[in-house]
């Protein structure tokens, strides 16, 4: 009994020092100047403007990110098309980003569309600028959030079998129809979790969007990349605001999680 | 619509469209910073990894990372093991907690550690004036990346828990084992295999970490200069090819790790 009360002991401690206080201090931390510092480092120009830089790419991101992965992970199990083995790479190859550090998955798309590569200046000489730009922006987080729907459709996919599907199309049913009919239903909480997940990522997306934004206030400056900026800068207290702001969706996004992963477990 | 969706060229672009995005996203950068990395041939590859800057921070950033997983394989096998075992007031909302570091942006977590540790905070002034320094040295490092990588140990090991048999272990005890003896020769081995994959994730993952990491370390180079960080300034300073050089140390360090993960988790049975 003394033992099992040590170790529930221990683990309160670890929450404590490792979790709840530094959660509590990112709440606390923001109002040290009292309401009117909060409120002015949230409602500078470059705050409001990087708030909605993210909100614009976590929407165009998550979107795509969902389309996409479901996609790829039916094909990776139902397509007839892909041959064993290579199924078996593609699947391989799907966790590589989960390899690449943040840095180096900006760094990559710099050198492969920057303005002094090939198809940079292409790009660059028809008017669209894609690297210290919205949209080699949104490339690089589409790179990082990659596999986490393709990881949680797969499995689920995997698990159903294509038994009703084969009986839905046999007896006729279009594939369009026989997808909302009768995969749909069932892979529901796995994209939905996987669309939390994709959130959360996007949301605090840093290494990769610093590297290819260029950080340009006004301009490409992310929420993530303003707490950065503000902290070189010794402007803790300002960069709180956007920081709890970002906090407090995190903590949103948790609760999601676990509501999804229950509705996940139960259907 | 759906006539469309039946006709064969309809299907043929579609998958054409899927396969072209993937390949074009992931494979497609990953072959460029290969390719760049020895653009200007094998020699200049070498002087950039051999560059003591360079190796310095590649080695430091896995020396931090061993510490950090060792520290997590710890914690993670004892939280693991309460959560799932234990009923206490309290355990439901734990369990959710796990997952925060996952939520959290990675900057914030890098802002909140500067908050509790820093010049002025109270657990910082109290450890200068005992003589030792966390934030801008070693220490904070290593905080950010257990921070970071805390869920991975946990959370591969909670579902080899549930399903171990509880007959095992009550056998052991009617035999006469010690409850420290039944632990480590009946449980400790079949969480083991969640252990070895959750702790190498939680490695890799530290590798690669830099938000976290950037705020709180000095930037110091041969002391607090990680790797991800050396990367980040050799492309601030306009050397994109020393950049990929590095890069490539720290990517090919990373897809072994995966590869033998992936490999571990395959041989399981049942999964």
């Amino acid at each position: 009994m003394t033992i099992r009360r040590t170790w529930i002991g221990l683990t309160y401690i670890v929450f404590t020092l490792l979790l709840i206080i530094p959660l509590i201090e990112i709440f606390t931390g923001s109002w040290a100047d009292g309401w009117s510092g909060f409120a002015e480092g949230l409602t500078r120009k470059q705050s409001l403007h990087a708030l909605q830089m993210t909100a614009i790419i976590v929407v165009v991101v998550t979107a795509i990110n969902t389309v996409f992965g479901v996609m790829l992970a039916l094909y990776l199990v139902r397509a007839h098309w892909i041959g064993p083995r290579m199924k078996r790479l593609l699947n391989s190859i799907v966790d590589l980003p989960f390899a690449v550090s943040p840095v180096i998955g900006g760094l990559m798309i710099v050198l492969l569309l920057g303005p002094n590569t090939v198809i940079g200046s292409f790009f660059e000489d028809s008017g669209f600028k894609v690297v210290y730009a919205l949209p080699g922006m949104i490339l690089a987080t589409l790179f990082v959030t990659f596999p986490l729907m393709v990881r949680e459709v797969l499995p689920v996919l995997q698990e159903i079998g294509a038994q009703q599907e084969e009986a839905a199309s046999t007896l006729g049913a279009y594939s369009w129809y026989t997808f909302w009919k009768v995969t749909w239903p069932s892979i529901r909480w796995g994209v939905i979790y996987g669309v939390v997940l994709t959130v959360a990522r996007t949301l605090g997306e840093f290494g990769a969007v610093l590297v290819v934004s260029g950080n340009i206030m006004n301009k490409t400056q992310t929420a993530t990349t303003l707490v950065y900026q503000d902290v070189e800068n010794f402007n803790v207290v300002e960069a709180n605001g956007v920081a709890l702001v970002l906090a407090v969706f995190s903590v949103g996004l948790l609760l999601l999680m676990e509501w999804a992963k229950k509705r996940k477990e139960v259907h | 619509m759906n006539v469309m969706f039946r006709s064969k060229w309809w299907s043929f672009g579609f998958r054409s469209a899927i396969m072209l995005y993937f390949f074009v996203l992931i494979v497609l950068p990953i072959i460029g910073i290969y390719s760049q990395s020895v653009s200007s041939g094998f020699i200049p590859f070498w002087e950039s990894v051999s560059d003591p800057l360079a190796w310095k921070a590649v080695l430091l950033t896995i020396k931090l990372a061993l510490i950090a997983t060792v520290i997590n394989v710890m914690l993670g096998s004892m939280i693991g093991w309460v959560l799932i075992r234990y009923r206490f007031p309290g355990r439901r909302i734990l369990n959710s907690l796990v997952d925060l570091p996952f939520a959290l942006p990675t900057a914030v977590t890098g802002l909140m550690i500067l908050l509790l540790l820093g010049p002025g905070s109270f657990v910082g002034e109290l450890a200068s004036k005992m003589g030792f320094e966390i934030v801008f040295h070693q220490p904070a490092i290593i905080i950010a990346m257990v921070f970071v990588t805390f869920p991975f140990v946990i959370r591969a090991v909670q579902p080899l828990l549930e399903e171990i048999d509880k007959s095992e272990e009550e056998a052991a005890y009617t035999m006469g084992a010690t409850k420290l003896r039944t632990f480590f020769s009946v449980i400790y081995p079949s969480m083991l295999p969640g252990v070895i994959s959750g702790a190498m994730l939680a490695f890799s993952r530290a590798l690669a970490e830099f938000g976290a990491v950037v705020l709180v370390a000095g930037n110091i180079p041969g002391k607090t200069l990680i790797a991800a960080v050396y990367i980040f300034g050799e492309i601030e300073s306009d050397n994109p090819q020393g950049a990929a050089a590095v890069s490539v140390l720290l990517l090919t360090l990373s897809f072994i790790i995966l590869w033998t993960v992936n490999l571990i988790q395959s041989r399981r049975p049942g999964k």
